[in-house]
């Protein structure tokens, strides 16, 4: 992973290093974000790369926008940003999975 | 199992929940309360300061027992530049008295505290538990829920939506209308650890006394938002806050901007040799008294984040929560001691007595700032920087005369 993001700012701590600290439960096999299908990515999906505070979009080698939502705090960001645009599918978790805080 | 019908239905266990199916289960009602995270407070995140007065009033005696960090005798309010701050400091002896007027907490171990109470009082609390829809009657009234679990929904003659600021129940229910980018932050924080004894030193302070940061500035950007620092025993929550339209425009990486608070000039010899135990981001909504939604109709309620009522001006909100979630409670009790219906008519009443109340009064106080704040980008980037200057210039002794120098400031 590039230390850049697509604005050229420097990002100083890896993301990863960050939300190994957490505590979660991963729902296997059931992501509680997903991607509609589409051609395209719209402005909004690829704003998601960016702002996600955890990380969880990226875009792939084809240019598709990707969801990975294992690092996800459920802070519901992308939910809001893509509202209107319809781009993504956005659940809680089921009951007891997802992140479990310490502290908050 | 016998379908068991409930007199009331609390949706979600943070502060607004949490008070609410406390005061009802005191009331004598039959209550259950369902969350969805692990234990109440696994999934809620706070700076966070706990203002005294709405608690007691729920748990006059509270500080007996509640995982408190310290209470805080000292406020910092600066403004920074990307090398200074102009700090408003002000601390008092009179902050350390028999019942201090506020604390820092940390939410993941207060909520469950604070749910410990609310089971005692009689309430049923379900966890791991997602609530997914409303059920409603052919009139269109609520009258239960239905949950990620199996079974069939689960029916009472109210209920109360204290589902915090990502409301899905409600708002795909289309009691309220999805949240705008511009009327959301989305903040980002840390836990830094340090020991006791460093802690302190740090920060002058001594016993169970803590100090609280509030920074805005040129640290977000241009951006809309503000950062925090506050004192713990033996950590630093430390995070920033921006407006969502504002993180959505400039591509500014949350965690990076974080970051770049942390290295701040100001702020880095603060955490200096802590260690980070935790990461975490949550919205707030902030879009004032013009954004709130309606807060009841036919066999509900809704209180908290999920009604929107925060004001971001003082940083208060858990408050705001706990005190509607009592007065939404209070005022369904009353209607069952008169044997009266959970209408949207008789419900009324929950928002007259809110309006009485601080929560509403102070919501409409500062119903302009949220779009103050979104037409005068200068008060958090250019401002700043001038008051930086000015205080420079009239500071540094360098051969000008007094007089040039007020000029130039002014
Ligand atoms: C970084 C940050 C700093 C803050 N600092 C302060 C501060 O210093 N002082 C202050 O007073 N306020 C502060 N606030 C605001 C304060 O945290 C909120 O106003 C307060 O938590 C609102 O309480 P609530 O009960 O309405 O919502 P929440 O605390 O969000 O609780 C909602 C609960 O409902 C549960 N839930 C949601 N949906 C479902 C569902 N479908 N089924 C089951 N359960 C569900 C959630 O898991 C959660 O437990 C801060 C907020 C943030 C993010
Ligand atoms: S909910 Fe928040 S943390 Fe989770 S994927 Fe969306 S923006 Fe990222």
């Amino acid at each position: 992973m590039s230390a850049k993001k697509a604005n050229g700012e420097a990002v100083p701590q890896k993301i990863e290093e960050k939300l190994y600290q957490n505590r979660y439960l991963v729902d296997a096999g059931r992501p509680h974000v997903r991607i509609r299908e589409y051609a395209e990515p719209s402005a909004e999906l690829r704003r998601l790369v960016n702002v996600c505070p955890a990380g969880c979009y990226a875009i792939n080698e084809q240019g598709k926008v990707e969801v990975m939502p294992d690092g996800c705090m459920e802070c519901g960001t992308c939910r809001v940003l893509t509202a209107e645009s319809g781009d993504i599918e956005w659940n809680y978790p089921r009951g007891g999975y997802g992140v479990s805080f310490k502290f908050g | 199992m016998p379908q068991e019908r409930f007199d009331a239905i609390v949706v979600g266990a943070g502060p607004a929940g949490n008070a609410a199916a406390l005061t009802m289960a005191q009331g004598g009602l039959n209550v259950l309360q369902i969350e969805r995270g692990e234990y109440s407070g696994s999934k809620n995140v706070q700076g966070a300061i706990l203002y005294a007065d709405a608690l007691e009033k729920l748990i006059p005696d509270f500080s007996e027992d509640a995982p408190l960090e310290r209470h805080v005798i000292e406020q910092r309010i600066w403004v920074m530049d990307d090398t200074s701050h102009t700090g408003m400091h002000y601390r008092s002896d009179d902050f350390n008295e028999q019942r201090p007027n506020r604390y820092t907490i940390l939410r993941a171990q207060f909520d469950r505290w604070f749910s410990s109470k609310v089971r005692e009082a009689g309430a049923t609390l379900l966890c791991e538990t997602t609530v997914t829809e409303l059920v409603r009657d052919p009139k269109g009234r609520v009258i239960g829920v239905r949950t990620d679990r199996e079974g069939e929904a689960i029916l009472a003659d109210v209920v109360v939506l204290a589902e915090g600021v990502n409301g899905l129940v409600g708002t795909r229910a289309g009691l309220r209308k999805e949240l705008k980018p511009r009327t959301v932050a989305l903040a980002v924080k840390e836990m830094h650890f340090l020991p006791q004894d460093a802690l302190e030193a740090r920060f002058n302070l001594s016993g169970d006394s803590g100090v609280v940061i509030e920074a805005m500035g040129t640290i977000t950007k241009g951006m809309t938002g503000t950062g925090f620092l506050y004192t713990n025993r033996e950590s630093i929550s430390v995070g920033i806050g921006c407006i969502v339209a504002d993180f959505a425009r400039t591509g500014i990486t949350p965690y990076a901007l974080l970051d770049a608070f942390k290295r701040d000039p100001s702020i880095a010899p603060l955490l200096v040799g802590s260690q980070v135990k935790e990461y975490a981001a949550h919205l707030i909504p902030e879009g004032g008294y013009n954004a709130m939604p309606k807060i009841f109709g036919e066999g509900w309620v809704v209180a908290g984040d999920a009604a929107h009522l925060v004001n971001a001006v003082h940083r208060e909100g858990s408050n705001l929560a706990m005190t509607s979630g009592r007065i939404a409670a209070e005022t369904i009790i009353w209607l069952k001691r008169r044997g009266e219906e959970c209408t949207a008519r008789n419900l009324a009443k929950y928002r007259r007595r809110l309006k009485q109340s601080f929560v509403l009064k102070d919501m409409k106080k500062y119903r302009k700032i949220p779009d103050t704040l979104h037409n005068n980008p200068a008060l958090l980037g250019l401002y700043p920087r001038l008051l930086s200057k000015a205080a420079q210039t009239w500071l540094r002794v360098d051969g000008k005369d007094k007089r040039a120098k007020e000029s130039e400031i002014l």
